[in-house]
């Protein structure tokens, strides 16, 4: 094992799938000299060259549109979406092409295209810069959806997404990109669908995505303290959704906490709720608490920021509501 | 340069008209029973574009099309039994029923699919020749689209990016006049699409898009500078459309004179005159005629006679299936 930050362990998945496949490529703006607005492939057009870290113009539907076209005729590119927030300018290249060209020719070609996108906010960076918008995505069939909580699921999930033949969305979290973690020095993969059971409890199940499954584990210690045992699970991926990992821990807690930093109103969370809510209906003690943000544009001044989006502290009080519910 | 094109290809770009002429009177007989649901948008008026293009075209080089789309499917090569099937919504269509008309695609004959968003191909077909330059590849890309989409965004990002990177592109538009119901003149100020080709440094030209032999010779052109490394042409083709936007729409926004000087202008009549008058027996183009009807009508039968699509299918290809242990 190495340590590394979040940052250098997708930096590291890049450069494997950059040197195990020759089709691969990385399309986005600022990428090359400057290494990308934060830094995340710093270094990578001294060592692969301009031909395969392509800056291009600030044209979001063309960069992304030509990567949906790009990996449908046999090349498989890496796209960088500078923030998640860019995501509108180019949006039916996503939802109606790449999510939906193989079901429309009735599964007559493929579409390997990876696409990176930085999300979150608590960077003061307002309501253009900050989003948490996977709820959209995860809308939408016929797309896949990571969002890596640390640096080994940074790697891993992404290089299983470069090699997946579908299109991969990968959101990165701002906030942890300067965070270290162990990250094994041999190549490996982390596989879709496997949720990872972060914290073993009997309580209260935590479902955490992101920068919540670090906020909802400094929040388990100090429930710990309390007497309150907290299980934590990072789905790791969004879609596929690994329910059955959920569901199995739900009924073992009877209690179920979502975290996510996205708005509350149709975010994932609701999803994640509504089919636990289903499948372990017979189990449930309480109603099931969703941690979100407020349902607002993401403020400016640091102080409106933190009013709106969710930290350790309003899961410790979601596991509270809980953990009090009379009933 | 030559201004004449061989009796062989003559003839061949006469076919291709014919076929397509045929092929979109016929189903809009067979909307009209009801054999096809749906919408149905023909390409009748306008053939000389897509036989004129896809004439120089290879297998190997890709299109991407427009709701208007089954005449740059048939011009690609697309076979008429397959197509009719897909129209009708049967498991033997092309798409095997999951795309119909506005979605039809062959991506094994470099039909990247007819597109219901309007300039959504441009940027795939831009990527197309993204693919073709990164991995060294000789084909082109070309994409078709109206009038109406060279207001779109789509359309000047992917003509920046194809001329920044000096892709192996060609970007045809079909200039009907029309942009659904609205008139050129209502929708853009300049009189020829053309025009754009010098903010992006790249050659544009404009053609009689229904003088076959035009076509032919201006997009051969267009073509071999891409595939020779010269980068993107814009063509502006000023073609004409015979029915509606589509089927429902019955066209009393249009000009009568405007209307009459459109059915006058007859790309596949003008043609006959021209092969008449070259020496080409009246009785080849006749043996054609009664080719293509042959053709057609098994087609018909045939698409009458699949199998409806098995809703247990409806499900299936929206991913490509991938198993991680597979790497």
């Amino acid at each position: 094992m190495t340590v590394m930050t979040y940052r250098e362990a997708v930096r590291q998945a890049l450069r494997e799938e950059l040197q195990h496949d020759e089709r691969v490529y990385l399309i986005g703006e600022d990428i090359a000299e400057f290494g990308g607005s934060l830094k995340v492939t710093l270094g990578l057009l001294d060592e692969f060259g301009p031909k395969r870290i392509r800056n291009t113009p600030i044209s979001e539907m063309a960069l992304l549109g030509a990567a949906v076209g790009s990996a449908a005729t046999g090349a498989r590119p890496i796209a960088e979406v500078m923030y998640s927030d860019f995501f509108g300018m180019a949006m039916d290249q996503v939802f109606n092409q790449a999510a939906k060209m193989r079901y429309m020719f009735g599964g007559k070609l493929s579409i390997p295209l990876t696409i990176r996108a930085p999300m979150g906010g608590r960077r003061s960076a307002a309501a253009h810069h900050s989003q948490c918008l996977e709820a959209w995505f995860m809308h939408i069939p016929g797309l896949k959806i990571a969002m890596p909580a640390n640096a080994y699921d940074a790697k891993g999930l992404l290089k299983t997404a470069v090699r997946d033949p579908n299109p991969v969305i990968v959101f990165e979290n701002k906030m942890l990109y300067n965070v270290k973690g162990e990250v094994p020095e041999e190549p490996f993969f982390v596989p879709f669908g496997v949720a990872n059971v972060v914290r073993e409890g009997s309580d209260v199940t935590i479902v955490a995505v992101s920068d919540m499954v670090d906020y909802s584990l400094k929040a388990a210690e100090a429930l710990e303290s309390e007497g309150i045992s907290v299980e934590v699970i990072d789905p790791r991926t969004i879609a596929p959704l690994d329910i059955e990992t959920i569901v199995k821990s739900v009924k073992k807690t009877g209690k179920l906490v979502v975290a996510h930093e996205a708005n509350l109103t149709g975010g994932i969370g609701a999803e994640i709720a509504a089919q636990v809510g289903y499948r372990a209906f017979d189990y449930l003690q309480t109603p099931i608490e969703r941690v979100a943000a407020k349902d607002s544009p993401i403020p400016f001044a640091p102080i409106l920021e933190k009013e709106i989006l969710p930290d350790d502290q309003d899961v410790i009080d979601a596991v509270h509501r809980v953990m009090d519910y009379a009933g | 340069m030559e201004n004449q094109v061989s009796s062989e290809i003559a003839l061949q770009l006469y076919e291709l008209m014919v076929r397509i002429r045929k092929f979109e009177q016929a189903v809009v007989n067979l909307f009209a029973r009801g054999k096809i649901p749906g919408f149905l948008h023909t390409y009748i008026g306008e053939e000389a574009v897509a036989a004129g293009v896809c004439a120089n075209l290879t297998i190997k080089d890709k299109i991407t099309s427009t709701h208007r789309g089954h005449g740059h499917m048939i011009a690609k090569g697309g076979r008429f039994d397959k197509a009719m099937a897909e129209l009708f919504g049967k498991s033997t269509g092309y798409n095997k029923g999951k795309g119909g008309s506005m979605h039809i695609a062959e991506p094994d004959l470099g039909m990247l699919g007819a597109n219901a968003i309007v300039s959504a191909g441009i940027p795939i077909a831009t990527g197309a020749a993204l693919t073709a330059q990164y991995l060294g590849e000789d084909w082109v890309g070309v994409a078709f689209f109206g009038d109406g989409a060279s207001n779109e965004g789509g359309f000047h990002e992917s003509l920046n990016l194809a001329s920044v990177w000096n892709l192996p592109a060609v970007y045809v538009c079909e200039n009907n006049e029309f942009a659904e119901s609205t008139p050129r003149w209502q929708h853009q100020k300049i009189k020829d699409v053309a025009i754009r080709a010098q903010a992006y440094d790249i050659p544009g030209v404009i053609v009689d898009g229904n003088d076959v032999e035009a076509v032919y010779f201006c997009a051969r052109e267009a073509i071999e500078r891409a595939r020779s490394g010269g980068g993107p042409t814009l063509i502006e083709a000023k073609t004409t459309r015979w029915r509606g936007h589509h089927e429902a729409d019955n066209q009393s926004y249009r000009d009568k004179e405007e209307f009459q000087t459109a059915l006058d202008n007859d790309a596949i009549a003008r043609w006959e005159i021209v092969l008449l008058s070259r020496g080409i027996p009246q009785a080849i183009l006749g043996e054609i005629n009664a080719r293509v009807e042959k053709e057609l009508n098994e087609a018909i039968e045939y698409a009458d006679q699949s199998p409806l699509p098995d809703p247990a299918d409806a499900r299936a290809d929206i991913f490509t299936p991938f198993e991680l242990e597979e790497i």
